[in-house]
């Protein structure tokens, strides 16, 4: 799941972190459904990606079918082929919640998923979910992109999911060093792929 | 053996802020006996606060009090509550601060003679020159511990990843002028220990290696037995007597009780939106435009840099979050060289961002692939900000809003920034000579940002030979009320390109100096 290995000159020297999350075997199990007894790292494409339906059942609120929603709205925000829907969940299952105890949030989320779906079905003959391409899907969200609904979904995801610790491996992100002891001794100036001057 | 001093007590100076100027002040003045009291409008953090978490410190140690962005800035649209980010909190910005310690060049003080008259632009001299306040700078540097200066003998900082891949593109498009003057110990230094390349340097020091008023001025004034800090305290107006001269302050504690301080002398250091704010709030039938404005200047000018901002992404890994956050800084742009098609000149410093902040800033608004795509080079990124002069102009305010009110009563201030065709020229340049810096190691693919919420905030309380001209005086002092002095970056003539904190630390020994000299003369 290394990109680097791809794109970039061999990085002998340096101290180049994995792309991958380390998750526990219970977190896995429960994260999954998969029975995959002993996994405890897992690159983030080898993960089982569970049914979105699966994960959309946690909108006990809302609904499944606006957690369906909401999570492929949130990959088509910040779209990384390589991250499975849990995290993408993660950021969005507080919605839930939320609108339980705000109604003027539950609004915003049903009447903008309803304009979005009346937007789909008027144009494809299905609602926005299960239109199946990206670029179908992006036609529809850049009509409705500078409303509220869309501007709260966007305006949340960019702390909801890449505020998230648990994705920062993914993006070669190392997150907090001081206990660590910051990176004196941990590659601060190990860079080795510029060519001599 | 902290102090404590009676409201009644007119015998003492009064600080209104604890960063930068207030900070430095305190420290200097109960070096020479001077009793002070310092009021702090933020919380007292301590370094056992400091996590290295960007979103985590921003809610924790931001100036988020509302505030409205006006003007033909970007910010009224990508940030129209947060025109500036600077801190709350005892130690001020310096918590925040990336640690850059710049000298202005001489010509920065010199602007309306090097520059003439610039149409649309409010530009004058500062009442002082480089050469005056160069020995300042020395014992800044001194006291600060800039890593790599005579002054403070320290070592220069070691390279990290991002310093090594700028210096390397700058070196390629020929630019030789590339430093790193950072208040960061190189070594034990002052009683706080080395830098150990944390990174987070802007969310605050965990270690205590750069510098900051909070853990370096603030104890050492307690220490003396002629400080007090008062943290919690936001202080509402300034007080007068029949005769003009300044009598003490009113300020809220923490549970919203008012207080009345007196002094002998009040100095402001609240930064460039506070300082300027308390001095229009302060308005009294006496002094209906607010104290020390007889020249209609307090809120006027008001200067941020020109900025811009760029990620890179290189072609192989950088990690530029990896040590301190500063990385090289270029500094041959700075010299005024008008055939660039603006006055002035510019910096281009890079300053690494983690994960949530790149996302976050890179493009305020943005979302789609167009933004996703760039972020999985995350690790491959490296990142400038553009630091360059700002003109002044007058419509550029600190206002007070009509009818909308803090929590304390006041009206909430609206900071008004519209761009100077010199700072657009400037900015284009700055970003166009980052990209061929990039480009000459091998980007492929150069992001340019808009500018982030300003934390050099200046100018607001400007420095003037003339009354007429501007508020203060070579030493700070207002030129209307002799005991009411202005102790922070809101005193800046002109903006230049270097990062105010030093200037404005070197500012405040220097004005320290001076207050303590005219109390024991009897003059103030």
């Amino acid at each position: 799941m290394n990109d680097d290995q791809h794109q970039s000159p061999p990085a002998q020297g340096m101290r180049v972190p994995e792309k991958r999350i380390a998750v526990s075997r219970r977190a896995f199990l429960k994260g999954s459904g998969l029975a995959a007894a002993g996994v405890t790292a897992l690159s983030a494409g080898s993960l089982m990606v569970p049914a979105r339906e699966a994960l959309a059942a946690s909108f006990t609120h809302l609904g499944p079918g606006v957690g369906k929603t909401l999570l492929v709205m949130a990959r088509d925000i910040f779209p990384h082929d390589k991250i499975s829907d849990r995290f993408y969940m993660l950021a969005i299952e507080p919605y839930d919640a939320a609108a339980a105890k705000d109604p003027a949030l539950a609004k915003l989320i049903g009447d903008g998923i309803a304009q979005l779906d009346a937007l789909a079905t008027a144009q494809f003959g299905k609602p926005y979910a299960e239109v199946p391409t990206e670029t179908e899907r992006l036609t529809l969200l850049y009509t409705i992109e500078h409303g509220a609904f869309f501007q709260k979904i966007k305006g949340d995801m960019v702390t909801g999911f890449y505020n998230n610790k648990a994705v920062w491996p993914l993006f070669g992100e190392e997150g907090s060093s001081w206990e660590k002891g910051g990176y004196v001794d941990r590659g601060f100036d190990d860079l080795d792929w510029l060519p001599k001057a | 053996m902290s102090k404590t001093f009676s409201k009644d007590d007119n015998s003492v100076v009064v600080i209104v802020g604890s960063g930068a100027g207030g900070g430095t002040l305190a420290d200097e003045l109960t070096r020479e006996g001077v009793d002070v009291v310092i009021l702090e409008a933020g919380k007292h953090h301590t370094q056992e606060d400091f996590e290295n978490d960007e979103w985590a410190m921003f809610a924790k140690i931001s100036w988020l009090d509302k505030r409205i962005s006006a003007g033909g800035w970007h910010h009224t649209e990508t940030y129209p509550n947060l025109p500036a980010w600077i801190v709350k909190g005892v130690g001020g910005s310096t918590m925040h601060w990336s640690g850059l310690a710049l000298r202005f060049m001489a010509h920065e003080f010199k602007t309306l003679s090097t520059y003439g008259k610039v149409p649309g632009a409010n530009v004058l001299d500062w009442p002082i020159s480089y050469e005056e306040l160069a020995p300042y700078y020395e014992i800044a540097e001194r006291k600060m511990g800039v890593a790599g200066t005579k002054a403070s003998g320290l070592p220069p900082m070691p390279p990290n990843n991002h310093y090594k891949v700028i210096e390397a593109g700058a070196r390629k498009i020929g630019y030789k002028d590339i430093v790193r003057p950072v208040a960061s110990n190189t070594r034990p230094n002052d009683g706080r220990p080395a830098c150990q390349q944390i990174g987070y340097c802007m969310q605050g020091c965990k270690i205590g290696a750069k510098w900051s008023t909070l853990y370096s001025e603030i104890p050492r004034a307690m220490k003396t037995g002629h400080a007090e800090l008062r943290p919690q305290s936001m202080v509402l107006r300034i007080e007068h007597d029949s005769s003009g001269k300044a009598t003490g302050v009113l300020y809220a504690d923490k549970d919203g009780n008012q207080h009345l301080q007196k002094a002998r002398v009040v100095c402001v250091a609240g930064n460039s939106i506070e300082s300027p704010r308390l001095l229009l709030n302060s308005a009294s039938s006496m002094f209906p435009n607010g104290l020390a404005n007889s020249s209609g200047q307090v809120g006027r000018n008001y200067m941020n840099h020109t900025t811009a901002a760029a990620l890179t992404i290189n072609p192989g890994p950088v990690y530029m979050y990896r040590g301190f956050d500063i990385a090289a800084v270029v500094s041959d742009e700075v010299p005024n060289n008008p055939d660039r098609g603006f006055m002035g000149g510019y910096h281009l410093e890079g300053l690494a961002l983690h994960l949530p902040f790149a996302a976050a800033f890179m493009k305020p608004g943005g979302w789609g692939r167009e933004v996703s795509s760039a972020l999985e080079k995350f690790d491959h990124m490296s990142c400038v900000w553009v630091c360059g002069e700002d003109l002044a102009q007058e419509e550029n305010s600190i206002t007070l809003h009509a009818t909308e009110k803090d929590q304390h009563g006041l009206p909430i201030p609206i900071v008004t920034k519209t761009d100077h065709t010199n700072d657009a020229a400037m900015r284009r340049h700055g970003l166009a000579q980052w990209r061929k810096l990039s480009e000459a190691v091998g980007a492929t693919r150069v992001i340019d940002m808009p500018p982030y919420p300003a934390s050099h905030n200046m100018g607001t309380n400007r420095m003037s030979e003339k009354a007429s001209d501007g508020v203060v005086n070579k030493w700070g002092q207002t030129h209307d009320i002799k005991n009411l002095f202005v102790s922070d970056g809101s005193q800046f003539t002109s903006s230049g390109a270097a990062n105010p904190t030093l200037t404005i630390v070197a500012l405040a020994i220097r004005q320290a100096e001076y207050i303590a000299g005219a109390m024991r003369r009897r003059e103030l």
